[in-house]
């Protein structure tokens, strides 16, 4: 390898002032020349550190070597010996916290922008269309088949993986799209729809079977899908949203973040009225909340034509869970920063709007449980500010849906589905659980990783019956 | 894409609507929903099931026109298809031998009724209905109804048949008539409020099936959140059906009024698109 190259190189945007004004990707993506250059900085550790850092063990200076080499085709294909949905991966990762956290670079605050690489190979194929359907499916003489509750990350990577073994695998989704957060959460500026759709599609392809409209606990439950499917994966994320339980939060204008999002993103509600779901369009908007889904509130607020979009945050800069790639874009956009505020009740109108809402302003006090210092309510620092939205962003949990109506499955005290960490089996023999459901919120690579471990599992125990 | 049996107008504005639906009869019960949309741009709309048939592979639910959705549903007929149809939503409606009960129903709550009578008859109930409406013309399935009940009062507000006046002048007197156990309520907000209100100082069990703004149905959103004795509770997974005397009507009134311009462009923009 030729000299040390510290010049990372930047992604190209959309600028502030043009971006806040429409829904279509911020990131641009790298063009070959700049993937190249970048990939080219890659200093083909012989011990890659960087590759302990990913959920799933991507071969990392595998496939940045091949794009060094202008040899596109390879680089994807290693990716996806590990990785099923790149394009997806490559923009949300938190890339910061994984892969890249431990490049060798990182020291010099220049590591290999691995995740902007790994999306430049999967876009590259797309636009290429040289995808090749790798369907050369194994046989399994037992044929038992799989259901797969969810079609979110961990649902679709456990479909792609054991269609993939030869079992055939049916998939229930309880809305009327595939994709999970990806598709109701992620706005299309962060992650376009159409990448989701692609991916869904290409494991349609493969010959998974896909139930949009089917809510299992309700359609069917998971006891009657056990008496037909050899094995099942609940996948079914944590979607459950949390509010503060503080006075007048049942005023009009107040949403849950899940709300807000889905009908922004599924249903199109920045399109409204040509598409028939309405969505507030208020002047001033307060997002309460620092993780990455109150990011993307904030940012749906300001391109739905917001004047004064805030995020409210009992913390400080430092705590904030979300990725700093998009704490920058938000800052950038020009959303404001409440840190260290507390929201303690909210103000009607006489028609039951809120109308302002009332915080309380906060300092760090020790460390608590989670290692970030613990914010204190400074007595007497109350104050009022006007608000025509307000989005609570401050966290979700598993829906109980599947837990209540399912027996003999453990859960945990947020609600989670307790599944072996090596394994994905519950405690109810035949199942499998991942990603969300059973962490609580966690990020896509870490929902994909359970799959693919579960996926493993199930097709031993399908093949022994041994659970 | 799910195929619609039949649409017809049973009356001014209401209509019925037979989906095909092969698993949503088989563990369909009184008081429960569905999802729908009418077509790949629609709102998701919640309708209570009227009825269903598991043979047949075929579900029945009645809708008045009030907005975009609705009217886009009303232009559907037999042989067309919409994008989304799920369920079967919310919890079923409790019922074993109460005794005497007595189920209210206005607009499309005249057919949400008639499966919760059906089978609190079988559970051995005194079955009593009354059904409200505006005027003669816009009270329909009295025959079905009547065969589902010992005895089914007609109120007409113009006074053109039955019983003239709201339902609350003449439920008090079938409360001192009957020994009624418990009250059951679907349709309009504001019949399920009065109602609700008329047993109060009787304290008598009443029963609503709340109809608050939904999205997907199954406690992701919590847009469809109502107050119910001080608590927030999701209508689409606690409910629809509450105990009407704890509910706070006035959240419920006011989210279900959150989007009134919005909805009135919304069938603006729809009409002229549609009819130039
Ligand atoms: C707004 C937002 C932004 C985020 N940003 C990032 C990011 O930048 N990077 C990152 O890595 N992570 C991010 N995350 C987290 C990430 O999206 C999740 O960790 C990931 O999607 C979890 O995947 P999953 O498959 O476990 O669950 P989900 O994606 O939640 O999918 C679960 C699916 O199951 C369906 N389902 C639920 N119940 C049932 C049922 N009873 N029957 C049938 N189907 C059911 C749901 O409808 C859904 O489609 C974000 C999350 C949100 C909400
Ligand atoms: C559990 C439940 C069961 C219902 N059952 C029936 C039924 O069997 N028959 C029937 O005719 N109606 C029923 N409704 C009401 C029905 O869903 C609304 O009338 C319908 O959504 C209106 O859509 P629209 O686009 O035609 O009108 P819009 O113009 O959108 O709205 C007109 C009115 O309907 C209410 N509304 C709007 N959107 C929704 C929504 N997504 N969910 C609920 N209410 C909304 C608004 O408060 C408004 O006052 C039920 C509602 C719920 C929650
Ligand atoms: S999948 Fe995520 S963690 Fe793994 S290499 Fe790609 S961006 Fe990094
Ligand atoms: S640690 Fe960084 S420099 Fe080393 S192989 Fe991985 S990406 Fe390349
Ligand atoms: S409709 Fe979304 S939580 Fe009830």
């Amino acid at each position: 390898m030729a000299k040390i190259d510290l010049f990372r190189r930047p992604m190209p945007k959309q600028t502030p002032k043009e971006r806040i004004k429409n829904f279509s990707e911020v990131a641009l993506g790298y063009t070959p020349q700049l993937a190249i250059e970048e990939a080219k900085r890659c200093l083909q550790c012989k011990k890659p550190l960087c590759i302990g850092g990913c959920p799933v063990e991507i071969n990392i200076p595998g496939f940045i070597k091949a794009i060094a080499e202008n040899n596109f085709p390879e680089a994807i294909r290693i990716i996806k010996e590990k990785n099923s949905l790149p394009a997806i991966c490559g923009r949300v990762c938190p890339q910061e916290e994984q892969c890249e956290k431990v490049c060798v670079f990182v020291k010099k605050q220049a590591p290999v922008a691995i995740g902007r690489l790994e999306r430049f190979a999967a876009d590259w194929e797309a636009d290429s269309k040289t995808e090749s359907l790798k369907a050369e499916s194994q046989n399994n003489s037992n044929n038992k088949k799989v259901g797969v509750v969810g079609a979110g990350p961990a649902g679709l990577t456990v479909a792609s993986d054991l269609i993939q073994l030869g079992y055939p695998v049916t998939i229930f989704e309880a809305l009327h799209e595939a994709g999970g957060v990806l598709i109701y959460g992620i706005p299309e500026f962060r992650l376009p729809k159409a990448i989701v759709k692609r991916e869904v599609e290409y494991i349609c392809k493969l010959g998974v079977k896909l139930f949009c409209n089917f809510v299992v606990g309700k359609t069917r439950t998971v006891d009657e899908l056990l008496e037909e499917y050899g094995a099942l994966f609940i996948g079914s994320g944590a979607g459950l949203p949390w509010f503060m339980n503080i006075p007048g939060e049942n005023l009009n204008g107040i949403y849950s973040a899940n709300e807000y999002l889905t009908r922004a993103n599924l249903m199109k509600a920045y399109l409204f009225p040509e598409y028939d779901t309405p969505i507030k369009r208020g002047k001033s908007v307060a997002v309460i909340g620092g993780g990455n889904v109150a990011m993307d509130a904030a940012r749906v607020a300001l391109r739905l034509g917001a004047d004064k979009v805030s995020i409210v945050y009992r913390r400080s800069r430092t705590e904030m869970p979300a990725r700093l790639e998009e704490i920058e874009n938000a800052e950038e956009e020009g959303i404001i920063f409440e840190y260290l505020t507390l929201p303690t009740r909210y103000i009607g109108d006489e028609n039951n709007w809120v109308k302002e809402m009332e915080c309380l302003r906060m300092e760090l006090g020790e460390p608590d449980a989670s290692g970030r210092r613990r914010p204190i309510p400074i007595k007497g620092s109350e104050f009022i500010t006007p608000v025509e939205v307000v989005v609570v962003a401050i966290g979700q949990s598993p829906n109980p849906l599947i837990p209540q109506t399912t027996s003999g499955l453990e859960i945990g005290k947020n609600g989670n589905i307790i599944a072996d960490e090596k394994t994905g089996k519950t405690t109810k023999k035949g199942i499998f659980a991942g990603g969300d459901v059973t962490r609580g919120g966690a990020t896509v690579i870490l929902a994909m990783g359970d799959a693919r471990v579960a996926a493993r599992s199930i097709d031993e125990y399908l093949k022994t019956g041994e659970w | 894409m799910y195929r619609i049996l039949k649409r017809e107008e049973l009356v001014p504005n209401i209509h019925l609507l037979k989906l095909e639906s092969s698993h949503i009869p088989l563990k369909a019960s009184p008081g429960q929903f569905i999802i729908v949309r009418a077509d790949e741009k629609g709102e998701r709309i919640p309708l209570t099931l009227a009825d269903w048939d598991a043979d047949e592979g075929s579900l029945t639910t009645i809708f008045m026109t009030v907005g975009t959705s609705t009217q886009k549903l009303a232009l559907l007929n037999s042989g067309d298809t919409i994008p989304t149809l799920v369920g079967p939503l919310g919890l079923p409606s409790q019922s074993e031998n109460f005794g005497t009960v007595l189920l209210v129903g206005g607009c499309y709550g005249i057919a949400s009724i008639f499966p919760l009578a059906q089978q609190l008859k079988k559970k051995g109930n005194r079955v009593i209905i009354i059904i409200e409406a505006r005027s003669k013309n816009l009270i329909y399935w009295e025959e079905r109804l009547k065969e589902v009940s010992e005895r089914l009062v007609v109120v007409t507000r113009d006074g053109s048949y039955g019983y003239s006046g709201h339902v609350p002048d003449n439920l008090k007197k079938i409360l001192e008539e009957e020994k009624v156990s418990r009250v059951v309520v679907n349709g309009c907000t504001f019949l399920m409020m009065i109602t609700s209100e008329t047993t109060r100082p009787v304290n008598i069990k009443t029963i609503v099936n709340l109809n608050p703004i939904m999205i997907d149905g199954t406690g992701m959103c919590g847009v469809c959140r109502v107050q119910v004795n001080g608590n927030t509770k999701f209508a689409c997974v606690d409910g629809p059906e509450f105990d009407g005397h704890q509910v706070d009507w006035n959240v419920l009134l006011a989210r279900r009024h959150t989007y009134i311009q919005e909805e009135i462009n919304s069938l603006s923009f729809w009409e002229c698109e549609k009819y130039g």
